[in-house]
């Protein structure tokens, strides 16, 4: 809880709701007649609308990116340290919009809200989304709000391959794409992380095959379990050593299976909290989104040939010690882009924080991702 | 701002329009120059973080990246030149990136503290210690210069890997040219510079 609001904190905010009532056909072949999105917004959209930036949200994100809902909060939005009055994603200059993804959790239309052809929540009903969806609803909000170009698109991990589907899929409609710790596609290494994640949620006994609402229950054992495995993916060895090496809670062993070491404790905590605020049709949703991104699968394989018609420049970033999207996988992106001869700047960021430090104020990484925000014409 | 002469040179070699790649870009200062009077476009390569958001600051393309890893991300003939100011007395294998430079690029331009220059030679001969000078001001227990080279060394290495010669230049630390330096450039040069090809027909068999 803040006593008072730094000066580079946007400050209160307040999330909107957007009801879009025109059809969106989707990817998998489903439409949805109508949906709504949650978004916030911070700073000013200028006169001639130059100066939008757009935020997409990684697995678990959603429309709170930055400031406060109340002087009663514990935390900020999740990306409090890039987005603020003099930080990377100053909202001196910008106007930044960031919602709930289609099929979230955090009030944008997902397996939680009523569907209205059964009057019932969608639960499992759901329609898979992916991220070429995403960023069209995304332009929808973005034609709602007066913007036909946005100065950037920015985001990390499942964010980043949102920026990237906008340089395909809208080229005109972005000056810049800002890929953080992302990746062209999954390995099968990441899908099957995923794989484990889906399978605690599936084989709870209080999934009921995702009716759980009506059987007044949640598979908060499965949710929690593919939240600590998670966790383990976005941090890495160093970080965890540094973390909590293998201390004790108690300071000796108790030769038992309860909770010892600091670690495990940690883990715990971060499920059982994940699950207060997470809904796990919505986390299966999202780990299917990330399993399906591969632009280049529609030009056989070939990211050159996906990314050939993009007209935004790029700045890829990439962390040194994120296994889960390691800088090699960035470096696809942006071989890609060279073959292409696009604008291009690439940074690799020497990080002991593993796939999480995109969320860090590490100071290299804020300077680079400040610079090249400041160099943006508006 | 005021250009280094060596870079100033550089671009008169250059052909307006070029697509560049930089190696060792630092910040970014000579293709902020090309694309400003020579309209060109392309990226610079830089290791250290410092310089890679100068570059960003400067409008240029720059890509993290470590020479002594290769450019292998880069295919054949992708660049009209590839060019290196002063950095390969600090690489592992000059001739493995010379060859590279000129697989990318359609020519090459590569410049070097000449370490044949006169004073160089006369610290070594008179004073028997290692030469360290405007040009090469680290000591020799800190330098990062592991591969120095003179003007006759460096010609030599071209003749072998098979490299032509098109142009070669000479100035001195504050980057003027002189008829000394002209006369005798691995005696007086201080700096050399070069731009290089392939030659078209490779020898059928190794020197």
């Amino acid at each position: 809880m803040p006593d008072i609001l730094s000066p580079d904190c946007v400050g209160l905010v307040t999330p909107q709701t957007q009801k879009f009532t025109t059809p969106l056909k989707l990817d998998c072949g489903r439409t949805l007649p109508s949906y709504e999105l949650v978004y916030e917004t911070y700073g000013t959209l200028n006169k001639n609308q130059t100066n939008a930036v757009l935020i997409c949200h990684a697995l678990s994100g959603d429309h709170h990116a930055a400031g406060y809902y109340s002087m009663q909060d514990k935390k900020p939005g999740w990306w409090e340290t890039c987005i603020g009055p003099g930080k990377p994603i100053d909202t001196n200059r910008f106007f930044v919009v960031s919602l709930n993804n289609l099929g979230g959790c955090q009030g944008s239309t997902g397996p939680t809200a009523v569907n209205p052809e059964t009057g019932k929540p969608y639960g499992p009903d759901f329609p898979i989304i992916t991220v070429r969806d995403w960023v069209k609803t995304q332009a929808r909000l973005g034609d709602v709000l007066g913007i036909s170009q946005w100065a950037a698109v920015i985001g990390g991990s499942l964010g980043g391959m949102q920026a990237m589907q906008w340089a395909i899929d809208y080229p005109k409609h972005l000056q810049h794409s800002i890929v953080i710790a992302a990746a062209p596609k999954l390995s099968a290494q990441n899908i099957a992380f995923n794989e484990v994640a889906r399978q605690a949620i599936l084989s709870d006994p209080e999934f009921h095959e995702g009716h759980y609402y009506q059987h007044d229950t949640i598979p908060h054992r499965g949710l929690m379990l593919a939240r600590m495995l998670g966790h383990i993916t976005y941090l890495s060895e160093d970080s965890m050593r540094k973390k909590f090496g293998r201390e004790l809670r108690q300071g000796k062993l108790n030769f038992g299976f309860d909770v010892e070491f600091q670690v495990e404790s940690y883990l715990r905590h971060q499920g059982r909290s994940f699950v207060d605020r997470f809904d796990a049709n919505t986390y299966l949703l999202m780990t299917k989104a990330l399993d399906y991104f591969d632009p280049a699968s529609e030009h056989d394989g070939n990211l050159s040939a996906a990314l050939s018609k993009v007209l935004a420049k790029f700045l890829v970033i990439s962390f040194t010690s994120d296994w889960r999207f390691s800088p090699t996988r960035s470096r696809e992106i942006v071989k890609a882009l060279l073959a292409n001869k696009k604008p291009v700047s690439y940074a690799e960021i020497k990080a002991y924080e593993g796939h999480d430090a995109f969320l860090m104020p590490i100071p290299h990484y804020i300077q680079i991702f400040k610079t090249y925000m400041q160099q943006i014409k508006i | 701002m005021e250009l280094r002469t060596d870079l100033a040179l550089i671009s008169d070699w250059i052909a307006k329009g070029s697509h560049l790649l930089d190696l060792g870009c630092g910040d970014g200062t000579l293709l902020a120059h090309l694309r400003d009077t020579c309209q060109t476009t392309g990226y610079g390569l830089e290791i250290d973080d410092d310089n890679i958001a100068r570059c960003i600051k400067a409008g240029v393309n720059v890509i993290h990246a470590d020479l002594n890893k290769g450019i292998s991300d880069f295919s054949n003939d992708s660049f009209d030149y590839v060019i290196m100011t002063q950095a390969i007395q600090n690489i592992h294998r000059p001739d493995l990136v010379l060859l590279e430079m000129l697989r990318v690029g359609r020519q090459g331009i590569v410049t070097f503290p000449n370490f044949g220059h006169w004073r160089a030679r006369f610290s070594l001969l008179f004073f028997g210690v290692m030469p360290s000078s405007h040009a090469l001001p680290s000591e020799w227990y800190n330098t990062e210069n592991i591969h120095l080279c003179t003007v006759r060394d460096f010609e030599k290495l071209c003749y072998q890997l098979d490299i032509e010669i098109l142009q070669r230049a000479a100035v001195d630390v504050e980057h003027r040219t002189r008829w000394p330096m002209r006369w005798m450039a691995n005696l007086f040069g201080e700096i050399a510079l070069y731009r290089l090809r392939s030659k078209p027909v490779k020898r059928i068999f190794p020197k």
